[in-house]
């Protein structure tokens, strides 16, 4: 790793000071992505402000069919923690199945969403659910956010403070892992709310989209079948040594499917 | 950068560099090289330690994030007189060959073990995806897993 | 299959001596070991697969403060190092010998693999060394790469003098009598097979650490090496960085090294010339990436392969063209694994009666290629094993049956093979039967039903393979151009006290020698397995030794030390006769005691020991001590045999595989440990599905290795593997004193062809490139 200095403010003002007084800054959450990158010598930060001391971005709490998570809270807590297993039980099983045990005891949800990998669980929840960014300024609704690869809403030093999810009548997630990475070559949730169904893909593109065609084609019932005419056009999905854009694009449709499936065993 | 911490019951004031790992002040500043470095992408899981209580990469923790943590290594578990459970039964059931991976392995196990009730054969391997072993298949690292989870679960607390 | 055997004798599962130290965090690798005053290395590595080093700027590197040196290639040549020698001369079909690129530990004018070291910086601490590592300028003139095997020998020639990029055209058996027994056969089976790249993984990346004292001259190397006396003799009489008596070189615990620790690698000779110039201990560590791009790589053929069969089904001749890539430079032992150690295989554990085997090692701008778990007999039980059971398909044949027909039959050993071996002994029908037994073959119809009502389509594969273990004797293998003997020492020391020492040439890197050596040494001295003691992986405690590759610990190293024990008891019993007063031919030796026959008479193998060390009443013409040593040379390989059958399963919307039983019944001849067995089958099958399943070594066209880390390459986790069900038969070798074949490379050699026969028999296709991943296996499936 390159030389780095390093801070640990213990409020958001303090954090965004010492972010803006860098001469490059980067902000650590759960480092889970951020510290393999800078071991590579991918990344050069000449301050790493840990955000690990400052209030207010952790808890979880449920407040009027929305699903509050802060930044912070770290994979293995909303896996496990019974407000989300109880009011949004997809949310739990995606963080369960983010990297690796010890990946899910470090890494967090701000962390994860800030990044943007076009691999990542989280985002898939976030477009799908139709999740509100909180950051220490602002609101950003979910599909505002996420932009392009590695690429989002946020501005240079502003800082996710939390995330709301609304709760669907039923949801679930879908996920083909690459074998090496343990990333999501393909991502899919499936949400079905009051008002109609919602799909949030990541894996596919270079970032986390929604999948209307899907919606479409489930607009006239939650049955799977009703997904095999649906076309999914690989134009602009990712490509890489294990999968084509192509087989992506299968795979959308074929992970669909089974969330589809896994959503209609679960009681309403 | 001063650096203060419990790592294995003793607390330890150190100064280490702004960007040292967890793993770094581990091996070279405390000397305690049963922590293994194995990759650099964070994958193979031979430097897992726990940190305040929960199985993590030493290798993707910073030393200041490790500031008043308690840390335990492989060196804190258990004495060769008086084994962990677990080290008892990487021993028994040959879980073990090069043990290069066996020290991460032995702690992500223990940590498993202590959150996941009614593990079967399928949740041990599924609990273990953070570490690679190329000795041992596996198979045997699954009987040492199921063999000492119900030991643990009978008897003392060993951090 | 092999009884249980209680206590701690051979055939007892006895848990490992040298567990305690590594569960408990006390294990010494060679990182783990610091000395005052220790400098780190960063190497300089090419960032291209092939070009001329114009110039080196290492002015701005030199000036960081704490950087000690920044050597390079061209100093080191000129401080007058040799280069790194391959071990195995090769002889071409026109007997003329291989030709063999020069191979400069550090690169000093062009550059032929990425990763390829050229120089390293020294400094005070790591992060400095990579610092300044970046600041060397160097430029580099690229010239046009290859990388694909099959296209080397249309490429330009990367080596001055080696034409079409060819290091050898090697040929093995009768040319004439195989194309004539395939033109006359009732049925021809042909396929082409491509034997994938693989990077070996170790889980301990190599590391060094190399010290030298100016006042004594000694030079001291800890290194990873599987055979630390290989590399002492290497690094004096061919790199002429030491003389033998001033170079100790040791390895201590090492982590797993599947063949890539053999070699003599660039960055462990560096390490120590560095230490010497810059007169601090110098140590390195490579960092995983740099062990994906510079550790010897496995495997990567191109074959084409052609079984002849007569109208019954019985094989009557097989034909193999294959090409093998061995990379930028021939590793210590890289050419003889594509050539000695694969065609010689190539009869399998069949009476084909014709075999033609040609081999074309090629140059390409890739990471040497050298042993690899197996090393040649993997990739020979590929094509086999492949082109059998494509055969038995293209027939309509039950491929067990068709096997079973062809089998070498108890009663033809000792069995003569065309491509130069003689198989011992062996019995291969019954490890069939044990595998089947085991598999519930019958119930297989059963079971792919059942899948296929849940989506699956599932598949049966076998591989009953051959191996042959314990490169031997060492005369022959010198006559086919080995540099080395193959023996292996060994030397018992019987201490005052009753206790054992016993120091061996075999090195053990999980292997468990420090206990199975002890299991066979105490069992035959009557004590206790924890009054022996196996030292080893220290040239400067170990009096020489060859290493441990290829399945050999055991029935070689393990032979040695029988021989001394022999040694010792012989010794013992005229000590014991001279005491009891009785003539030396009446003494006998058993259960740990010296025993004068049709008497009451004894003594103790402590009490003897003891004599020889005080040796107040002892016989005038014998020297004091008890100490015996000796040189095992075996006179035939071993050949270990078995039948491994998977199963998979294959997801017909994803093409994801999934292997969800694996059987291999093996004859490993007598068994010392049958958990350590256990043990070496499950680790070897593991990479041996690896290979099949999951991973590849890839460059794209340019020479970039696309799979350089764990986020690409991919090597089993626990949760890609089913249980593994192992069993074992016994047929004892019949030329070493332990009947013993040797087990450890048997789980990669069996394992890729089982599990690919079983994928394209789920779906019903000849052939699938390795790994099958799970678009390829998705397309195979939409045809």
């Amino acid at each position: 790793m390159y030389p780095f200095e390093y801070h640990r403010p213990g409020s958001l003002e303090e954090a965004r000071t010492l972010f803006h007084q860098a001469d490059d800054g980067i902000y650590l959450a759960g480092g889970q992505t951020l510290i393999p990158t800078m071991k590579q010598r991918l990344a050069a930060p000449s301050d790493v402000v840990d955000l690990a001391g400052v209030p207010g971005l952790t808890g979880l709490a449920l407040a009027g069919g929305t699903l509050r998570v802060g930044a912070l809270s770290r994979h293995a807590e909303v896996a496990a923690h019974p407000e989300v297993r109880r009011a949004l039980p997809v949310l739990a099983h995606l963080a369960s199945c983010i990297g690796d045990p010890q990946v899910r005891n470090r890494g967090t949800l701000g962390g994860s969403v800030a990044n943007s990998d076009p691999a990542a669980d989280y985002p898939a929840a976030l477009v799908a659910l139709g999740a509100t960014v909180h950051t220490d300024s602002r609101s950003i609704a979910a599909e505002d956010y996420f932009k392009d690869l590695f690429e989002t809403a946020l501005e240079p030093g502003e800082i996710i403070t939390r995330i709301d999810f609304p709760t669907p009548a039923r949801a679930a997630y879908r996920k083909f892992p690459h074998p090496a990475s343990r990333y999501a070559v393909v991502g899919v949730l499936v949400a079905e709310f009051d008002g109609g169904v919602r799909v949030g893909i990541t894996g596919a593109g270079p970032c986390a989209f929604r999948g209307t065609a899907l919606e479409e084609a489930l607009g006239d019932g939650l049955d799977p079948a009703a997904l095999d005419g649906v076309e999914v056009p690989d134009a602009g999905f990712n490509s890489d040594l294990f999968a084509s854009a192509e087989y992506r694009a299968h795979l959308v449709k074929v992970m669909a499917r089974r969330a589809v499936q896994d959503l209609l065993e679960q009681a309403r | 950068m001063k650096l203060s911490l419990t790592v294995n019951g003793t607390r330890r004031e150190l100064d280490v560099p702004a960007n040292a790992l967890l793993v770094d002040v581990i091996r070279e500043h405390l000397g305690l090289t049963g922590t293994h470095v194995g990759c650099d992408t964070s994958q193979c899981g031979a430097c897992t330690v726990h940190l305040d209580g929960r199985a993590v990469k030493s290798c993707t923790v910073l030393a200041g994030q490790a500031e008043g943590a308690e840390v335990v290594t492989i060196e804190g578990i258990g004495r060769a007189d008086e084994l962990h459970p677990m080290q008892a039964a990487f021993r028994e059931h040959h879980a073990l060959q090069c043990g290069f991976c066996t020290p991460g392995m032995i702690m992500a196990a223990i940590d498993l073990v202590g959150r996941c009730d009614d593990l079967d054969r399928r949740t041990v391997r599924e609990g273990l995806e953070g570490n690679l072993c190329r000795c041992t298949g596996y198979h045997n690292i699954v009987d040492a897993v199921l063999a000492a989870a119900p030991v643990m679960a009978g008897g003392a607390d060993h951090g | 299959m092999a009884e249980a055997v209680a206590g701690s004798g051979i055939g007892a599962s006895v848990r490992r001596k040298e567990d305690l130290r590594f569960i408990t965090g006390r294990g010494r690798y060679t990182d783990d070991i610091s000395v005052p005053g220790q400098a780190y290395a960063v190497f300089l590595r090419s960032p291209h697969a092939r070009a001329r080093i114009v110039s080196i700027d290492t002015a701005e590197a030199a000036a960081v403060p704490g950087v000690l040196a920044v050597l390079t290639g061209r100093e080191m040549a000129a401080d007058g190092l040799g280069d790194l020698p391959c071990g195995w001369l090769v002889k071409q079909s026109d007997g003329s010998d291989m030709v063999s690129a020069p191979h400069p530990p550090l690169a000093h004018d062009v550059v032929n693999y990425v990763g390829e070291p050229y120089g390293l910086v020294v400094a005070e601490d790591l992060a400095t060394a990579w610092r300044a590592a970046e600041l060397v300028v160097t430029e580099f003139e690229e010239r046009p790469a290859v990388v694909d095997p099959a296209l080397a020998m249309e490429s330009e020639a990367i080596h001055d003098d080696v034409a079409r990029n060819l290091a050898y055209q090697w040929v093995l058996g009768d040319q004439a009598a195989t194309e004539a027994a395939l033109a006359s056969a009732a049925h021809v089976t042909r396929l082409d097979l491509v034997n994938n790249r693989l990077i070996p993984n170790a889980m301990e990346p190599r590391a060094a650490l190399g010290i030298h004292d100016a006042g004594t001259g000694e030079h001291v190397l800890y290194t990873t090496s599987q055979n630390p006396h290989l590399e002492r003799l290497v690094l004096s009489a061919f790199v002429r960085l030491a003389p033998e008596h001033k170079l100790r070189v040791v390895a201590p615990d090492v982590g797993g090294g599947f063949g890539s620790k053999i070699p003599v690698y660039a960055e462990e000779t560096a390490v120590l010339w560095a230490a010497r110039r810059v007169g601090r201990p110098v140590k390195w560590k490579a960092e995983r990436s740099e062990s994906f791009l510079a550790d010897a790589h496995g495997r990567d053929h191109v074959t084409h392969a052609e079984l002849g069969l007569d109208e019954d089904g019985r094989f009557v001749a097989l034909k193999v063209h294959t090409t093998a890539n061995l990379g930028a430079y021939l590793s210590l032992f890289g050419s003889s694994v594509p050539t000695y150690l694969y065609g010689t295989l190539m009869a399998g554990q069949y009476k084909t009666p014709n075999i033609f085997v040609q081999v074309h090692g090629v140059y390409t701008n890739t990471a040497p290629v050298d042993a690899y778990r197996g090393a040649g007999r993997p990739e020979a039980t590929y094509v086999v094993e492949r082109i059998v059971e494509t055969a038995a398909r293209e027939l309509g044949r039950d491929p067990a049956e068709l096997r079973r027909l062809n089998l070498i039959r108890p009663e033809d050993f000792p069995y003569e093979t065309p491509v130069a071996l003689v198989y011992d002994t062996g019995n291969y029908e019954a490890s069939l039967d044990a595998a089947l037994a085991l598999i519930d073959y019958g119930g297989f119809p059963e079971r792919k039903a059942a899948a296929a009502r849940r989506g699956k389509r599932r598949g049966i594969g076998f591989a009953c393979y051959i191996e042959a273990c314990g490169l031997a004797p060492s005369k022959l293998a010198i006559q086919l151009g080995a540099g080395v003997g193959l023996y292996e020492s060994g030397e018992i020391r019987v201490n005052p006290t009753g206790n054992v020492t016993v120091f061996t040439g075999s090195h053990s890197h999980g292997q468990g020698h420090e206990t199975t050596f002890a299991q066979v040494v105490a069992e035959r001295f009557g004590i206790g397995i924890d009054d022996v003691e196996v030292v080893h992986g220290d040239t400067g405690r170990v009096e020489f030794g060859l290493g441990t590759y290829g399945s050999r610990s055991l029935a070689v190293g393990g032979s040695a030390l029988v021989r001394a024990a022999d040694k010792v008891v012989e010794k013992g019993r005229r000590i014991a006769a001279h005491m009891l007063e009785a003539d030396v031919t009446d003494v006998e030796f058993a259960d740990g005691r010296f025993i004068v026959r049709d008497s009451n008479q004894s003594l103790s193998f402590g009490e003897v020991a003891f004599a020889a060390y005080v040796p107040a009443n002892y016989p005038d013409d014998l020297e004091p001590g008890l100490s015996e040593k000796a040189f095992y040379d075996p006179e035939n390989f071993t050949f270990p045999a078995g039948t491994h059958i998977a199963e998979v399963e294959v997801d017909e919307e994803t093409g994801a595989v999934e292997l969800v039983d694996f059987v291999a019944v093996d004859d490993f001849g007598q068994v010392i440990n049958p958990m350590i067995v256990h043990g070496q089958v499950h680790g070897g099958v593991a990479q041996g599905v690896g290979q099949a399943l999951l991973e590849r070594g890839l460059y794209d066209e340019f020479g970039q290795l696309q799979t350089g880390s764990y986020m690409d390459y991919c090597i089993p986790r626990a949760d890609d593997l089913p249980d593994f069900r192992v069993d074992t038969t016994v047929t004892p070798c019949t030329h070493n004193p332990l009947g013993v074949k040797g087990c450890g490379e048997a789980g990669a050699i069996g394992a890729p062809a089982a599990v690919m026969n079983a994928v394209t028999d789920a779906l019903g296709v000849a052939d699938l490139p390795m790994p099958a991943t799970a678009e390829k296996v998705w397309r195979a499936l939409r045809g």
